[in-house]
């Protein structure tokens, strides 16, 4: 580690990088993503029309990674809640970012069939 | 001891008497009317609350966007049945009328404040730090203000 920075690595640097990082990815999508539900108010075809892109297998792997970035950020939001108003937070951030990671696991393959399961009927035929 | 240490020590001790106190030497970090208060911060909490709204809109928006992504992703068959018709059938109804626009304002305001701390965090020139700024409020106060607008004027019959 370079002499003289702040940043300590481990869990509590990791974490709060990907937090900031997956905050600013979904800024960014909800931006786009208040615009493209604004054409509803243009015409129903336009809307449709749009809507139907995100239904090709390339964006459904994209959602699958929208997905991933909300589920660890609203996760380790929750961490990062009980790390500053629970009394003992800081003493099992560690714990609590590996439970994070856990509980995140375990619903992304919960997502795979919902999310993911019409693109792969579409690539590879149902 | 030597005599003359002695001798010293009691100097000091009869320096200052009941009569003739020792200066009081302020400790250190104790506010006093002398110490300097940051100039145009007096009295505002403003990064208190910003960082208390954080953790309060998080925690709604926790419910409020998995919630969101159930529906939309995972029931009735996922993304494949959104579309103009699925969007006019929910909001048909109040309910999601509310969620979606409170959802959209903690979203907007959330991510808007979390952006703002990344900016000044990493932006080092005063003139890149105010226009990014600049750039930002205009983009979060026109998504908030459209999607309030799309929510609030949505006509079913449109055609």
């Amino acid at each position: 580690m370079p002499a003289g920075t702040l940043y300590r690595g481990r869990e509590g640097m990791w974490s709060w990088v990907a937090h900031r990082v997956t905050g600013v990815l979904i800024f960014f999508f909800l931006f786009v993503h208040v615009l493209d539900t604004a054409l509803v108010r243009v015409s129903p075809e336009a809307y449709d029309e749009v809507v139907a892109t995100y239904k090709t297998p390339l964006v459904a792997l994209l959602e699958y990674g929208l997905v991933a970035a909300i589920l660890f950020h609203a996760l380790n939001g929750l961490r990062v809640v009980a790390v500053d108003f629970w009394s003992k937070g800081a003493r099992y951030q560690k714990q609590m970012l590996w439970t994070v990671m856990a509980i995140w696991f375990v619903l992304m393959v919960g997502a795979l069939y919902p999310v993911l399961g019409h693109a792969v009927r579409e690539v590879f035929g149902s | 001891m030597s005599a003359d240490t002695t001798a010293a020590t009691t100097d000091d001790v009869t320096l200052y008497d009941v009569d003739n106190p020792a200066p009081v030497i302020e400790p250190p970090r104790q506010r006093t009317k002398k110490t300097p208060r940051a100039p145009h911060k007096k009295g505002s909490n403003f990064e208190m609350y910003g960082w208390l709204f954080m953790r309060l809109s998080g925690i709604v928006l926790v419910v409020l966007v998995l919630g969101h992504l159930l529906i939309q992703l995972v029931l009735d068959g996922g993304v494949s049945k959104i579309g103009f018709a699925f969007v006019a059938g929910r909001w048909a109804s109040p309910f999601w009328q509310a969620w979606d626009l409170i959802m959209l304002w903690l979203a907007m305001l959330h991510g808007g404040n979390g952006l703002r701390t990344i900016i000044n965090d990493y932006a080092e020139r005063d003139n890149t730090r105010f226009w990014l700024k600049m750039l930002l409020y205009t983009a979060t106060a026109f998504t908030v203000l459209l999607g309030t607008l799309v929510i609030f004027t949505f006509d079913p019959n449109i055609r």
